[in-house]
C-alpha cells in the first residue's frame, strides 16, 4: 500500500509507510475522535453564532424573576439577576474559545522555535535553559499563572501572553527531545555535510519531521489552556468582558449553592467539562493516529 | 548511588534558587505598590511613602532580594501585609490543613488507581480496558472546581448527606473532620486516577509480557499467584514515580478545591494573598509549594533507585 504514497524528499519512511490511509480518514474511523470533534464543533458554533442561537438575550435582567429553577421558559433556570442561564452558557463559549486557542498558538510557536534551538544547538545554552524550564515546572502551572496575573493585571492580551509564555518551556521540552531523536537520523548529518546553515537545518529539514509531535502538543495544551482560562475566571482573575463567561458565572453562583440554587453553577460547570473532555478526546485520538 | 543522589540534590538546590529569583522578580513587577493597597486610594502620598519605607520596598531590588532570601534561610518569611503578622505560623497551619486533605486523597487514590490500572491491563483491548482508560482520561482533564461543583450539587444540595464546606467546626473529632473532607478529596481523586491507572496499566502490561512471567506460567504457577508475586511487584515501580511527580498537580488543584470548599489550606492562602496583593505571603506560599514539589520528586527518584536493582548498579559504576 505504501507505493500509493508519494513521499517528499527528507521524510522518514518508517512511520509514513505504516500509514495506509490519509490521517483524516484514520481519525474519522475512531469513535473517540468523532464524538470529541462533534462536541467541539458544537461549542465552536455556539461561540460564533451564540447570540443568534440563544433563546433569550444573555444580558437581559429580569429582577422580578431571579433565581428561578429550570422550567419550560428557562431550560437552565435564571441567575441572581434574572438572566437566562441557558443563553449565558451558549454565548459564554465565545470568550474562552478566543483566549485559549490564541494562547496555545503563542506557546506552540515560541515553544517549537525554542525546542528546535535547544535540541539542535546543544551545550551550555541547553543546560542553562533546561534549568530554568525545571524551575518553572516545579510549580503547578495554575499557581505561576496566578502569580503573573496578579503582577500584570488581567486583560485579554495579558492573559493570552501569560498562558502562552508559561506553555513555551513546556512545549519546548517536548520538541527538544523530538529534535534530538531526529538528530540521530542520517539525513541530518547528510544535510550538514551539504553545507546547510543551522537556521535552514532547523526550520526546513527538521521542523517538518517533528510536526506530528508539535500538533499533538498543541491539542493537549489547548485543553490545559481552556482549563487555565476557566480556572482564572473562577478565581476572580477573568477578563471582564460584557459577554458572559462560564468561570465568572460559576464564581458568582457557587456562593448560592448552599441556598439550593444549583442550576446557576452546575450548567456553566458542565459546559467547561464537556469542552475540555471534547478536546481531550480529540487530542488522545490524534496522538494515537500520528504515533502510528 | 550516594553520588547520584548528591547530584540530584545539587540540581534541586540550583532549581530552587532559580525559582526564588523568578518568584521575586514577578513579585516586583507588580504594578500596584503595596503601601497604596494597604492604605487605600485616599491615603496621603507622604503616608504611602512612609509605609513603603517601613516595609522596605523602596530599597534597591538586589538588597531586597538578599534580605528576603537570607531571611527565608533563617526561617523568617517576613510579615504579611494583609494580616499584619508573621507569615510563618499562618503558612505552617495552612500547610498542615492541606496535608490532611492531600493525604486523604492519596490514601483513596493509590489503591484505586493501581486497581484500575491492573484490571485494565489484565483485560487489555477489551471494553473494560477502554472504559477505564477513557473514564480516567476524561475525569483527569476536568478542572477540580468543576467536578467539585458536580459533587456538591449531588451530595450536598441534592442528597443532603455531606457538608458543602471543608472546614469542620473548631475542636471537631477526627471522624467529623474526615466527613468534612470527603467531598473536597473527590475532585483530587478524579484528577490523579487517570494518571496513576495509566502508569499502573503500562507497567502491568510490560510485566505480563516479560520472560520471567512466561517462565512462571510455564512452570505451572497458578494465574493469581503469577499476578500477585511477579506482575504486581514489577508494575508498581513506574506508579510510585508518577504518584510523587503528581504531587505538584495535587497542590495546584488545592488552590481551586480549597477556594471552592472554603478550606483554610495553602492553596486558599495563596489565592487570598494573590487577591489582596499580599506579596510576602504570596511569595512564601508559592516557594513552599515549589519546595514540597522538589522534595516529593527527590523522594520519588530515591525510591525508584532503591527499588530498581538495574538503576542501582548503573549508578554505582
Amino acid at each position: 500500500m505504501s507505493d500509493t504514497l508519494v513521499m517528499p524528499a527528507g521524510v522518514v519512511p518508517s512511520t509514513a509507510e505504516q500509514r495506509e490511509q490519509p490521517v483524516w480518514r484514520l481519525l474519522l474511523g475512531r469513535p473517540t475522535f468523532v464524538i470529541g470533534a462533534a462536541m467541539l464543533l458544537f461549542w465552536i458554533i455556539c461561540a460564533i453564532f451564540g447570540t443568534a442561537i440563544a433563546p433569550h438575550n444573555a444580558l437581559a435582567q429580569q429582577l422580578l424573576a431571579t433565581n428561578k429553577p429550570p422550567s419550560a421558559a428557562h431550560w437552565f433556570g435564571t441567575d441572581q439577576l434574572g438572566r437566562d442561564v441557558f443563553s449565558r452558557v451558549i454565548v459564554g463559549a465565545r470568550s474562552i474559545l478566543i483566549i485559549a486557542p490564541l494562547a496555545t498558538l503563542v506557546g506552540t510557536v515560541l515553544g517549537t522555535a525554542l525546542g528546535l534551538a535547544l535540541g539542535y544547538l546543544p551545550g551550555i545554552v541547553d543546560t542553562l535553559v533546561s534549568r530554568v524550564v525545571e524551575a518553572v515546572l516545579a510549580l503547578p502551572a495554575i499557581i505561576i499563572i496566578l502569580l503573573f496575573a496578579v503582577a500584570l493585571g488581567v486583560s485579554t492580551l495579558t492573559q493570552i501572553l501569560i498562558i502562552g509564555f508559561i506553555f513555551t518551556p513546556l512545549i519546548a521540552r517536548t520538541v527538544r527531545s523530538a529534535v534530538q531523536v531526529e538528530g540521530q537520523l542520517d539525513y541530518v548529518p547528510a544535510a550538514r555535510l551539504l553545507g546547510e546553515r543551522p537556521g535552514r537545518m532547523m526550520f526546513v529539514e527538521i521542523l517538518p519531521n517533528v510536526m506530528p509531535t508539535v500538533l499533538v502538543e498543541f491539542t493537549v495544551r489547548l485543553g490545559y489552556a481552556i482549563f487555565t482560562v476557566a480556572a482564572l475566571a473562577f478565581l476572580g482573575f477573568g477578563v471582564q468582558l460584557s459577554t458572559p463567561n462560564w468561570g465568572t458565572d460559576i464564581k458568582a453562583g457557587y456562593v448560592l449553592l448552599g441556598a439550593g440554587y444549583w442550576w446557576e453553577t452546575l450548567f456553566p460547570a458542565l459546559a467547561i467539562a464537556s469542552l475540555i473532555i471534547a478536546i481531550g478526546l480529540v487530542a488522545d485520538s490524534t496522538e494515537q493516529v500520528l504515533a502510528g | 548511588m550516594a553520588r547520584y543522589l548528591l547530584k540530584r540534590l545539587g540540581l534541586a538546590v540550583i532549581t530552587l534558587f532559580l525559582l526564588s529569583v523568578l518568584i521575586f522578580v514577578v513579585g516586583q513587577v507588580l504594578p500596584g505598590n503595596p503601601a497604596r493597597s494597604i492604605l487605600g486610594p485616599l491615603a496621603a502620598e507622604s503616608a504611602v511613602r512612609a509605609l513603603d519605607h517601613q516595609l522596605g520596598v523602596d530599597r534597591p531590588l538586589l538588597t531586597q532580594y538578599w534580605s528576603w532570601i537570607t531571611g527565608l534561610l533563617h526561617g523568617n518569611m517576613g510579615e504579611s501585609y494583609q494580616y499584619q503578622s508573621a507569615v510563618e505560623p499562618l503558612l505552617r497551619a495552612a500547610l498542615f490543613n492541606s496535608a490532611k486533605l492531600g493525604a486523604l486523597a492519596l490514601v483513596v487514590i493509590i489503591p484505586l488507581g493501581i486497581l484500575g490500572g491492573v484490571v485494565a491491563a489484565l483485560n487489555a483491548g477489551r471494553p473494560v480496558d477502554r472504559i477505564i482508560s477513557l473514564t480516567g482520561l476524561s475525569v483527569a482533564t476536568v478542572p477540580e472546581f468543576v467536578s467539585g461543583i458536580v459533587v456538591i450539587v449531588i451530595f450536598s444540595v441534592g442528597l443532603k448527606v455531606l457538608p458543602s464546606t471543608a472546614q469542620a467546626p473548631a475542636g471537631s473529632s477526627f471522624l467529623t473532620q474526615l466527613r468534612y473532607l470527603i467531598l473536597p478529596a473527590i475532585p483530587l481523586v478524579f484528577v490523579l486516577f487517570g494518571y496513576i491507572a495509566r502508569m499502573a496499566r503500562a507497567g502491568t502490561i510490560e510485566a505480563l509480557e516479560s520472560d520471567y512471567v512466561r517462565t512462571a506460567t510455564l512452570k505451572g504457577l497458578e494465574r493469581h499467584a503469577v499476578i500477585w508475586r511477579h506482575v504486581l511487584r514489577n508494575s508498581l515501580l513506574p506508579t510510585i514515580t508518577v504518584i510523587a511527580t503528581q504531587t505538584g498537580y495535587l497542590i495546584g488543584g488545592l488552590v481551586l478545591v480549597e477556594t471552592l470548599f472554603n478550606y483554610q489550606g495553602i492553596g486558599n492562602l495563596i489565592f487570598q494573598a494573590a487577591n489582596s496583593k499580599d506579596f510576602p505571603m504570596l511569595e512564601a506560599g508559592v516557594l513552599t509549594v515549589g519546595v514540597v514539589y522538589m522534595v516529593a520528586t527527590l523522594i520519588a527518584d530515591t525510591l525508584t533507585t532503591l527499588l530498581n536493582p538495574r538503576l542501582r548498579t548503573g549508578a554505582i559504576r
